[in-house]
């Protein structure tokens, strides 16, 4: 499938937005956060400021961006109407949410009910967000258990890693939160190990002969293709990366998306027993920086090596 | 809505004979003939006299090899929508704008709702729905429902244009609902059969198998080779042989 970048950086930004603000909702009213307002300022306009700009960056791949608001209304069969829904749903909570905590500097009582509130519809939101792709069926990679997990988990390693990062700045790292970053990381790779493997090693359920229902004759192979030309089809779903640069790009997203916020996740640890502020500061931003980098990466390789069915009508021998 | 409708007993399709298509293209053709200037016209052509062509067909010919030796076919295949009775393009529309028809279950886009998002045609294993990226839309098959509701036409021409242009004659329209209706006969006698039935969308649209090869031994090889006519020519090839042995 073709990476568009609007969607890589979309699904990305948003993820970690909503992930920051779901750690937010359930943190803030547990008191394991500084309630004060500029905390408060600013942890709102990293999560709202993320979440907001993937959400119009993914109006960017639209043929007719003026009717995204037309969206809202399939909500009752199709995830991306439901994705739209919950995401907008979702502010209404936080809203206010961010209200008490930058105005009233409280994350309890009243504000406490928001806060979990907008936590619950965060993480709706990206579960909503997996399924447009899980609910595809022609393309084996993306419908599939993986899916959602992997979308979830990245969602919460990148709202932690941020949160852990402006704990830090705020001189107020907490040990809860460096070692859920450190959890959600170590999850998110084992669900990643699992899904690479699955595409991997998981068989075309579609092939040329159930395609063209011509099996029984013996394998099917395209003798002419419908058209010299490249058509929409091939552009969009016909994209394929080449193995080398996917195993190599793979490297660069568990490098960089994995193991080394894991190991800078532990040096934040760390840095709290031993008080070294600028050490646990410095580990979370390069965490934060190496995350973004790692998990841009890995949402590219999710198109990019996404093969579609309508593709064995070209060529194609699986999909 | 994009929910779909009950199932309706009326399911306008298509059946398409693989054993005499003969792969000209001319279905494909008069559909973009006809419906470049139709329901959802126009099909919009980039480059069209230059390197680079780039347009919308609602139809598209593929030829394929299928086995080998004296029982491998060269077989024409016309790929365009198949009016899915579960069709996911419909019900992954996040606008409505996708829809199937209650009365007669075409699969159409209202192209005034439509936000090009695009996600229906990844949700489409067949390939049916291609973007018009000058009208922002998505733009499919309409089964030429405005030709075959068309009172301004003869009856006899109340068909898709790629049923009333194919000169084979491989291409037929019908309700497929309707167990009486002719295609339905044609599909219980020839054994037609669905398109990617493991994808779970139930085409309405049929094709018919390739018929088998008669009166041949399926042990003879594919091709019969040349014998010579003899090895000590008489007569007058025996002086052809000599003079040209010379």
């Amino acid at each position: 499938m073709n990476p568009a970048f609007s969607v890589i950086f979309f699904t990305s930004a948003s993820g970690a937005g909503f992930g920051l603000l779901f750690l937010l909702g359930i943190l803030g009213p547990l008191g394991l956060l500084p309630s004060s307002s500029w905390f408060g300022v600013v942890a709102f306009a990293v999560s709202f400021g993320l979440a907001v700009g993937g959400l119009i960056s993914s109006t960017f791949h639209l043929g007719h961006p003026e009717r995204a608001w037309r969206a809202f209304s399939q909500w009752r069969t199709s995830w991306l109407s439901r994705e739209g829904v919950a995401s907008v749903l979702t502010f209404v909570p936080a809203g206010l949410f961010a209200v008490g905590w930058v105005f009233f500097g409280s994350t309890g009582g009243i504000w406490a009910v928001f806060g979990l509130l907008s936590a619950a519809l965060a993480a709706i939101t990206v579960y909503c967000t997996a399924m447009i792709y899980v609910s595809l069926k022609p393309i084996q990679r993306w419908s599939n258990g993986w899916v959602a997990p992997g979308y979830m988990l990245i969602s919460l390693m990148t709202g932690a890693l941020l949160l852990d990062l402006l704990l830090h700045l705020f001189g107020a790292g907490h040990w809860l939160v460096s070692g859920v970053a450190l959890v959600a990381v170590a999850a998110a790779w084992a669900v990643k190990t699992g899904y690479w493997r699955f595409i991997e090693r998981t068989a075309s359920a579609s092939t040329p002969e159930s395609a063209t229902g011509l099996g029984a004759f013996g394998r099917v192979r395209l003798l002419e293709a419908p058209h010299t030309e490249e058509n929409y089809l091939l552009k969009e779903m016909g994209f394929r990366v080449a193995r080398k640069h996917a195993a190599r790009l793979r490297d660069i997203a568990e490098l960089c998306g994995f193991a080394a916020p894991l190991m800078l996740a532990g040096v934040s640890l760390i840095s709290l027993a031993l008080e070294a502020h600028w050490l646990g500061t410095l580990a979370a931003l390069a965490a934060v920086l190496a995350a973004a980098v790692g998990v841009v990466v890995d949402r590219w390789l999710f198109f990019a090596e996404a093969r579609h069915a309508v593709t064995l009508y070209y060529g194609a021998a699986e999909a | 809505m994009t929910a779909l409708p009950p199932p309706s007993p009326r399911k306008l399709g298509l059946v398409i004979d693989l054993d005499i298509c003969v792969g000209c293209h001319a279905c494909a053709v008069n559909c973009k003939e006809w419906n470049t200037g139709g329901h959802m016209a126009p099909l919009t052509d980039f480059h069209p006299y230059g390197a680079g062509q780039n347009g919308v067909w609602f139809n598209r010919v593929h030829s394929f090899e299928a086995g080998d030796g004296a029982d491998g076919r060269t077989v024409h295949f016309p790929r365009s929508c198949l009016h899915c009775e579960q069709p996911d393009c419909v019900t992954v529309c996040p606008t409505g704008a996708s829809y199937k028809r209650a009365e007669d279950g075409i699969v159409l886009v209202n192209e005034d709702i439509c936000i090009g998002c695009k996600l229906c045609s990844w949700a489409c294993p067949y390939g049916a729905r291609e973007f018009d990226e000058d009208s922002g839309t998505m733009k499919k098959c309409t089964l030429c429902i405005d030709r075959i509701y068309n009172e301004n036409l003869e009856e006899v021409d109340r068909q898709p244009a790629c049923v009333a242009t194919c000169p084979a004659n491989a291409r037929h329209f019908g309700d497929l609902g309707d167990p009486d209706s002719d295609v339905s006969r044609m599909v219980k006698e020839r054994g037609g059969y669905d398109l990617m039935p493991e994808m779970g969308y139930k085409p309405v649209n049929k094709y018919l198998p390739p018929r088998p090869r008669r009166g041949r031994d399926a042990t003879a090889p594919a091709v019969a080779e040349l014998q010579p006519a003899s090895d000590e020519p008489q007569g007058l090839l025996r002086w052809v042989d000599r003079m040209l042995s010379r």
